[in-house]
């Protein structure tokens, strides 16, 4: 057990790392006196802007990505055309993807646990299905789901649903027959019906067990999301990125990254905090 | 709370302290029928009979092993015997019943809920028909009588270890059941607060005369709260070996348990029991006048005992 670190100290020293890593960053790519060798200026005209820099695109320093920041969050919600949405619109379409895919699986995980959980005989017949389809990369599924589905807004939920549902039914059906049998003896002898049994006793019970497999589900589906998107393209913070890659807009790509990693670590205190709400200590 | 109101006239007093009847089958509240717990060729107890009368507290007493725990769960309906029935009120006991209250040796309270939480959900299980108001309203109310007034929306994991049997207590109590079967619930409390808890169940007791059964190692909360102490024989294989009946005045207090006449033969006679002849019990061989259905009863707190007042 790590002793107690003030949280200024801590704060300080992540501010130090971070302004090091910036500073070395924009030294890196600073242009080189004398790089861009001379370039005959009718062919620079020809090609554009790339060209007149030496013939690649250069690497952004953190100046140029936190212009571009504040660029694209000063209006993040402008919709111009299908290829021309504003970030904020794109991390929607994403939420809700996750949203919808996560939802459903968690309707369908949660009681399919319960069950799971409280019928040895249910849990030894489904255990091989579940240990042979949870492995399984969620992208593998998308052809099928492409397939058989025929329409790439619901195929990307349904590979959200498939990845985000493993977590949630394995940790549901382990909490749910860890309860401990005491309270489930105190049940029975106050003559607790099934649903009051299930209701009051299991599901508070395994509530923070299933939170924890909800918090993995949330982290895996945020993590399939950019990737199916990639694949399935339209819209979504995924297909954004795939977008500024041909674009070869490279600070578009980090500030994509940087959203992406501040909407994963928000939708992770989120069920941190219903996980915190539900939590109990003996 | 007055689980007696519908039971037949009671011995006077007088003669209830000097030694209440003795329990015969037919007449019991609780009636155990030649029950036996067997797992395979292992035979944990068998052929066990006794009976509870109402307003009766029963100790049952014996060393680990020889299946004390078994028989009050199937008193209480959570587990089935293997051979045997118990008969509650003249209907064969199948399953947990609220009539029936249990409070547990690992207090059993659902750490998410507060202490009124507790009490009120098994309110809430006795009465249907009541608000969620009503349910907690009563829960205080419970509360308050054990002495928990101060600590009525904390959790369990904010109460002594005291305080969470105290709760135990009167989740138990506020269903007002016919029966309390208590599985040894002071051994995990220190001294000090399994003294005054014990004094605080005598109490109640006394008040109320509440039919219970109790399991316990603690020769003196057996002395202190029985009517009867029913003696096992060591396990596998165990019997009721002896029935002791309890001949010491109510209200009695640990303060004043130890001054009575008689205390001291009746520990003695108990403690024993335990030391030496619950080992040595052999039903193949019993003693002489011992039958699995009419296990002689002593009075060791009289000098001369009485002619049996039950003649089987």
């Amino acid at each position: 057990m790590a002793s107690e670190v003030p949280f200024w100290r801590a704060a300080a020293l992540s501010l130090l790392l971070l302004a090091a890593a910036l500073i070395a960053w924009e030294l890196a790519v600073m242009p080189r006196a004398g790089g861009g060798a001379a370039l005959d200026p009718e062919y620079a005209a020809l090609l554009g802007q790339a060209a007149a820099q030496g013939g690649t695109t250069p690497m952004p320093g953190p100046a140029a990505i936190g212009a571009r920041l504040l660029e694209l969050l000063s209006d993040p919600f402008y919709v111009r055309g299908t290829n021309d949405q504003g970030i904020g619109v794109q991390i929607a379409y994403s939420l809700l993807r996750v949203g919808a895919g996560f939802g459903l699986a968690a309707l369908v995980a949660i009681p399919l646990g319960f069950l799971i959980g409280m019928s040895p005989l249910l849990n030894a017949a489904l255990n091989p299905f579940i240990q042979v389809l949870r492995p399984v990369s969620p992208l593998a599924w998308m052809p099928l789901a492409l397939y058989t589905i025929k329409d790439s807004a619901v195929s990307s939920i349904f590979v959200i649903f498939i990845c985000s549902v493993w977590p949630m039914l394995l940790n549901t059906a382990f909490g749910v027959a860890s309860v401990r049998r005491e309270w489930l003896n105190v049940a029975r002898t106050l003559e607790a019906g099934t649903w009051k049994t299930a209701t009051r006793v299991i599901l508070p019970a395994a509530a923070p067990t299933i939170l924890t497999g909800m918090r993995i589900s949330i982290g895996i589906a945020w993590l399939v999301i950019v990737a199916a998107e990639m694949l399935v393209g339209g819209t979504g913070i995924g297909y954004w990125v795939w977008n500024q890659w041909n674009n070869l807009s490279i600070a578009d790509i980090v500030i994509a990254i940087l959203m992406i990693g501040v909407v994963g670590l928000a939708l992770d205190r989120l069920l941190g905090l219903v996980a915190h709400a539900v939590a109990w200590r003996e | 709370m007055n689980a007696t109101a519908a039971s037949p006239p009671r011995a006077v007093d007088a003669e209830a302290q000097a030694g209440r009847p003795a329990a015969r089958a037919r007449h019991a509240y609780v009636s155990v029928e030649g029950i036996a717990r067997r797992y395979g060729a292992t035979t944990i107890f068998e052929d066990v009979w006794f009976g509870i009368e109402r307003g009766e507290f029963v100790c049952l007493v014996g060393h680990s092993g020889c299946g004390k725990t078994t028989i009050l769960n199937i008193l209480a309906g959570l587990e089935g015997p293997t051979e045997g029935a118990v008969i509650v009120d003249g209907a064969e006991i199948t399953g947990p019943s609220l009539d029936r209250a249990v409070i547990f040796q690992g207090h059993a309270l659902m750490p998410w809920m507060t202490a009124t939480g507790n009490v009120a959900f098994a309110l809430s299980c006795r009465h249907r028909g009541w608000s969620r108001a009503q349910c907690e309203a009563a829960a205080r109310e419970a509360l308050k009588r054990v002495g928990l007034g101060h600590a009525l929306d904390r959790r369990p994991a904010e109460l002594s270890g005291g305080m969470k049997q105290r709760v135990g207590i009167a989740r138990a109590l506020a269903l007002e059941p016919k029966m309390m079967l208590m599985d040894e619930p002071f051994s995990a409390l220190d001294a000090l607060t399994r003294g005054s808890l014990q004094d605080e169940v005598s109490r109640l007791v006394t008040e109320t005369r509440q039919t219970a059964f109790m399991i316990t190692h603690d020769v003196d909360e057996a002395i202190l709260l029985a009517d009867r102490i029913l003696l096992m024989s060591n396990g596998p294989g165990a019997r009721i070996a002896e029935v002791v009946v309890n001949t010491l005045p109510r209200p009695r207090t640990r303060a004043n348990l130890h001054h009575m006449p008689g205390y001291h033969a009746l520990r003695d006679h108990v403690l024993d029991f335990l030391i030496s002849r619950s080992a040595a019990f052999d039903a193949a061989a019993p003693p002489a006048g011992w039958a699995p259905r009419a296990v002689p009863e002593v009075r060791p707190a009289i000098e001369s005992p009485p002619p049996p007042l039950a003649a089987e």
